[in-house]
């Protein structure tokens, strides 16, 4: 019988990340990673709501963390790196699977979310790149002067221009979609499931989502609506 | 009733393909689909054409021969239901039901709406077995199993080997083909032993045959006429993570997928 | 031809032990040398390739579906009767072998039924051992139900799924030998001829369905697990493709055929709903555990069933058999409801059909314990017609199910030419004249995992095999003959489709050798057989080439094979002049209708071979001997 090399002979690690099934582990546990980071970044951000010497003081302890900061910079860029790179690569095979397509193809059974994770990634990403340059390196902070170390005045001068705060919510809106798809099927791809618990899973997901969702874009619309000044 | 099919020909993996629309008169809400078919494939003959290849046997839902996407639906718009019980009342006179073969790399198209399934044997084949010999069974009460446990094993067990999972997977995944036999071995006692090492092989075969990748949106389990929960796909995962995690020497080998075959 | 059944002497409880002891072995590092054609991967021809794999010998099999895991075997529902006694409800291989005899109405052959009981445990505990989730108790020991009327429950059962799980053990154990190299699968591929050779069966004639290619394959012993005939009637509860050509290529090629014209009929299956009709969708026979059985009393009441009072229905069997009510024998049942709705009883649009009400039970059982039951027929049913069966009764009508006749065998399973063997439906040995609930699939897989491992090795350790390839004379006669077939096909492009044939000759099967049969009808229905067979091969027409799939033509050289085989089941029911199991001639019946059997004259099996294509079948007689069971009337009062 004719056989293929497929697993034989090779390492553990690659023949892991060689399966779907390993690349989706580590979309799933770099996602863990990244939901770990959304939570810590929101919790911070709502110290929005207190005065502006709390944030401010939260912002320069973690700009003085040192070797820490650089760490944890890195392992995110990891994490953000290879769960692109195995999504990306997930995407081709998928595609390849598939060469000739349906003339007709109706969805029966599956979220709108699910079946866009696909756009909302991406769109995320560039949302976190343009936030990047806005926040973290105050490259680009349209119709107003940032201002490094306020971090509260830069968030009240950068949300109060009405495009940024919607490009923002719109993109917050989008994490949410993907986390409420993400935060269930990390548990699927990486073996956690059953009958009874799976269901409760994907109503948490969608229920986290919203409340993240809800705790970032609290903040533009206070601004918008002058609650904070 | 009065339809128009609007169904995939092509002669074979080599030619061209395309749509051609065939109204049926005379459509039984009583009929199954593939009844319809038969219908319109007589008189095709009696008119000298050469009639819609589809693939069928049994006709009462369980072998998993039949099946085609209707209408962008995989076995049609009934939930739980293969083509061949699918009957025609849940249309309308006048309506137009678009016929399409199943569309996957991994299943080669053979004629008109039959294709090469052959793929899912292949990875039955790698490990979807508990390896014991006739003549070495003990006592079938030696080892008890739960009701629990035995019925967890069969809802995975119902699954037919249509591949209505794989064409409704946006992927074209077979992960739930693959969950549902690990699921159904895996749960049970007897199966215990040879766990991780089936998930492997059952696995690397998955690979090797071009199915995609599974992103739990749940269009198979939808689509699957056992209704096969979606879970089985995380018990596979498991087993799978749990098995990559150990040394192991004696890794099974794969078998030659079906399109490097062909 | 004597027959020589090569059953051992002395007491049948010894007499497989002693069979096998005395079967010659085959040298472990020899058996690879041997090759081994196995045609049909249901449970018997599955189970035998995965045995015969696991033994070391060289094994191809065929089957014409695209994966060995399409077998109709899967179809089975009820269960898999096993003589294990967990209940302990006075259950014994013999009470086993007994029933099992008596429900054949004594024309099975002793020594087979009894070593089929014998085997029945062991497969529930390969079975188990294969990961089969078979139903369980609470406590985590094996389930039983009663089924189709016995008095013990020996039934084991995977929901409503039995025989798709058996299959899939068989099919699993085979994918494992096909995986390691000892078997090598050919799917989608039908056998067309037997290769015989200086008097042995030595190879096949296959026809690959995808591009039509015809091939020779060489061995040293050929095992033919094909299934039943029930398909000659067009209108069977068999699969689409289910086909009687194997057996009956085998049969012109000196095999003998065994009681062709004991054909069961199941009472509980969904009735016809128009001409359309493709097949017919069995209704597992654990129902009428639970469901009564009615018509209305009066002629063509056309009344909706929940409109027909009480004191206006007629509980036919509960009246005529008062100890066993709705649970007597499937021909008793299918009997009854063909005679009343022949007197206009019937119900329904056809007015071919009668009630199976479950009223009764869901008001004293509740509707939940119903659902736990029955719920995926139930389901079923209301997907096929559109009728609620927790509100409105069902509607069954009996159909043809399955086939107790087919090729001769001896105790080794093997025919009356050397070197092939013939397993499960495909063979006539261990039901008689009619069949019991959920004992196919333990025939199929007794004969597949633990009868024929041993007897083929017997065959090949006592015999020798000089070599033969595809350029034999009779390898290269036999292709010619199939190429001739299928080109003759092929070029009378008349006005008939292949269906409209078959479906006709269905009818005129079912309307003279269905349930009830008379001298004349079967003399009119041989006559319009052969008429219509005459017009088949003048006005059929088969579209496409020979060359790439091409249904029609499959069916084709199928139903011309039918024709032939339909004439021979007539001929068969008309020398039989006695009533037995599913063969119910009207002339021979009890004053109150039942079967009467004619042990002094027709205790025999009746072997029938090949004269020529003109000639007349010729008669051979196996004497039937009773040791343990003695012949009795049926009662079922």
């Amino acid at each position: 019988m004719a056989t293929t090399q497929v697993v034989s002979n090779q390492l553990h690690p690659i023949t892991f990340w060689q399966s779907s099934n390993g690349k989706k582990v580590v979309m799933a546990v770099t996602g863990v990673m990244m939901f770990g980071f959304v939570c810590g970044h929101m919790l911070g951000n709502l110290q929005m709501y207190e005065a502006p010497e709390h944030i401010n003081a939260y912002g320069h302890f973690l700009h003085n963390l040192g070797e820490l900061l650089w760490i944890e910079r890195g392992v995110m860029l990891l994490a953000i790196a290879l769960h692109i790179l195995a999504a990306v690569q997930l995407a081709l095979r998928s595609q390849a699977a598939r060469p000739i397509g349906y003339s007709r193809s109706e969805a029966i059974n599956s979220s709108y979310a699910s079946r866009t994770m696909y756009w909302s990634g991406p769109i995320v990403l560039a949302f976190i790149i343009f936030h990047l340059l806005q926040f973290t390196a105050g490259y680009l902070h349209p119709h107003a002067q940032f201002v490094a170390g306020d971090v509260y005045g830069n968030v009240v001068s950068g949300f109060q221009v009405w495009w940024v705060s919607a490009w923002y919510i719109f993109a917050i809106c989008l994490l949410g979609l993907h986390l409420s798809h993400g935060l269930w099927s990390m548990f699927q791809s990486v073996g956690l499931a059953h009958p009874r618990i799976s269901p409760i899973l994907r109503k948490a997901a969608v229920a986290i989502a919203t409340l993240i969702v809800l705790g970032y874009i609290s903040i533009p619309i206070s601004v918008l609506l002058g609650f904070i000044k | 009733m009065k339809l128009t099919l609007k169904i995939w020909r092509q002669k074979s993996s080599n030619d061209k393909g395309a749509f051609v629309s065939y109204p049926v008169d005379d459509v039984d809400p009583e009929m199954s689909i593939l009844e319809c078919l038969d219908v319109l494939n007589e008189s095709l003959i009696l008119r000298g054409e050469v009639p819609v290849a589809f693939e069928h046997d049994c006709r009462e839902g369980i072998c998993g021969s039949c099946g085609f996407v209707i209408n962008g639906v995989a076995h049609g718009p009934e939930r739980g239901t293969t083509a061949c019980q699918l009957t025609m009342r849940h249309f309308k006179n006048g309506d137009e039901l678009t016929l399409e073969p199943w569309r996957a790399k991994a299943f080669p198209l053979i004629k008109d709406l039959v294709v090469n399934r052959r793929a899912l044997d292949h990875i039955i084949e790698a490990g979807g077995y508990i390896s014991v010999s006739t003549g070495q069974a003990p006592d079938g009460n030696d080892i008890l199993i739960g009701k629990e446990i035995a019925d967890e094993s069969m809802d995975a067990a119902a699954c037919i080997g249509c591949g209505a999972c794989v064409a409704a997977c946006p992927n074209a995944s077979a992960a739930l083909f693959t969950g549902a036999k690990i699921t159904h071995l895996g749960t049970l006692p007897q199966g215990e032993p040879e766990r991780e090492r089936r998930a492997l092989s059952m696995v690397a075969q998955m690979n090797a045959e071009n199915f995609g990748n599974c992103t739990s949106i749940g269009e198979c389990t939808g689509a699957c006429p056992k209704e096969i929960p979606l879970e089985v796909i995380a018990n596979m995962n498991h087993d799978y993570v749990c098995a990559s995690f150990k040394r192991r020497d004696d890794l099974p080998s794969p078998v030659a997928p079906v399109v490097e075959r062909a | 031809m004597t027959l020589d059944a090569r059953i051992p002497s002395g007491p049948i409880e010894e007499a497989w032990d002693k069979a096998c002891f005395d079967m010659k072995l085959v040298n472990p590092s020899n058996k690879r040398k041997h090759n081994i054609i196995v045609v049909g991967s249901g449970l018997a021809g599955g189970s035998a390739a995965a045995s015969l794999g696991e033994l070391g010998y060289n094994v191809k099999c065929f089957c014409f579906q695209d994966t060995p895991r399409r077998a109709h075997s899967i179809a089975a529902q009820g269960g898999i009767n096993a003589a294990k006694n967990y209940p302990n409800d006075g259950e014994s291989i013999f009470r086993l072998f007994y029933d099992t005899v008596k429900g054949g109405d004594f024309r099975a052959r002793e020594g087979n039924v009894y070593r089929l009981a014998q085997n029945s445990g062991k497969i529930i505990d390969q079975c188990v051992a294969q990961g089969v989730p078979f139903a369980r108790e609470y406590g985590g020991s094996l389930s039983n139900r009663s089924f189709g009327g016995a008095q013990v429950s020996r039934t084991f059962y995977a929901r409503g799924q039995t025989g798709q799980q058996l299959l899939l053990g068989a099919y699993q154990a085979l994918e494992r030998q096909i995986h390691a190299g000892s078997v090598t699968m050919v799917p989608r591929t039908e056998m067309q001829d037997l290769i015989v050779v200086d008097g042995k069966a030595r190879g096949i004639v296959a026809r690959n369905l995808l591009t039509g290619e015809l091939t020779v394959h060489i061995a040293d012993a050929v095992i033919l697990a094909t299934g039943g005939y029930g398909n000659v009637y067009y209108l069977s509860t068999n699969a689409k493709g289910s086909n009687a050509t194997a057996i009956w290529r085998a049969y012109k090629r000196g095999a003998l055929f065994a009681n062709p014209c004991f054909t069961q009929i199941h009472p509980t299956c969904i009735p016809v709903s128009g001409d359309y009709q493709s097949k017919l969708t069995l209704m597992s026979e654990s129902l009428r555990n639970d469901g009564r059985i009615w018509v209305p009393k009066k002629k063509g009441d056309t009344r909706p069933p929940n409109e027909i009072p009480e004191d206006e229905r007629d509980y036919y069997l509960e009246r005529r058999y008062p100890s066993f009510g709705n649970l007597v024998p499937r021909d008793v049942a299918s009997r009854n409801a063909k005679t009343l709705c022949d007197e206009g009883y019937g119900v329904g649009k056809s007015g071919l059909g009668v009630y199976l009400d479950f009223s009764e039970s869901i008001a004293r059982l509740g509707e939940k314990t119903i659902r736990e039951r029955y719920g995926n027929l139930f389901d079923m049913y209301e997907r096929i017609t559109d009728e609620n069966p927790y509100k409105v009764p069902m509607r069954i009508y009996p159909a043809i199910h399955y086939t107790m006749g087919g090729l001769w065998v001896d105790y080794q399973l093997q025919s009356t030419i050397p070197g092939l063997f013939v397993l499960g439906e495909a063979n006539f040995s261990d039901h008689g004249a009619n069949r019991l609930g959920a004992s196919a699939l333990m025939q199929g897989l007794s004969d597949g995992y633990f009868i024929i491992p041993n007897t083929i090795g017997n065959y090949l350790a006592t015999n020798t095999f000089p070599k033969v390839d595809a350029s034999n004379p009779a390898a290269q006669e036999a292709i010619q003959a199939v190429k001739t077939k299928i080109d003759k096909l092929l070029s009378i492009k008349g006005k008939r489709t292949v269906d409209s044939f078959h479906r006709e000759l269905g009818k005129i099967l079912w309307d003279y050798c269905g349930m009830a049969r008379t001298a004349q009808g079967l003399q009119v229905a041989i006559g319009k057989i052969r008429t219509l067979r005459e017009e088949y091969w003048k006005n059929v027409t088969v579209p496409g080439s020979g060359s790439d799939l091409n249904e029609s033509l499959e069916k084709a050289s199928r139903v011309a094979d039918y024709f032939e085989l339909a004439e021979l089941l007539c001929i068969d029911a008309l020398d039989r002049n006695e009533s037995c199991g599913g063969h119910f001639r009207e002339e021979y019946q009890t004053p109150d209708g039942e079967a009467q059997r004619d042990d002094e004259h027709y205790s025999y099996v009746a072997a029938w071979g090949y004269a020529g294509p003109d000639a007349a079948p010729e008669l051979n007689k196996e004497p039937l001997e009773f040791h343990y069971v003695h012949p009795s009337q049926r009662s079922y009062k």
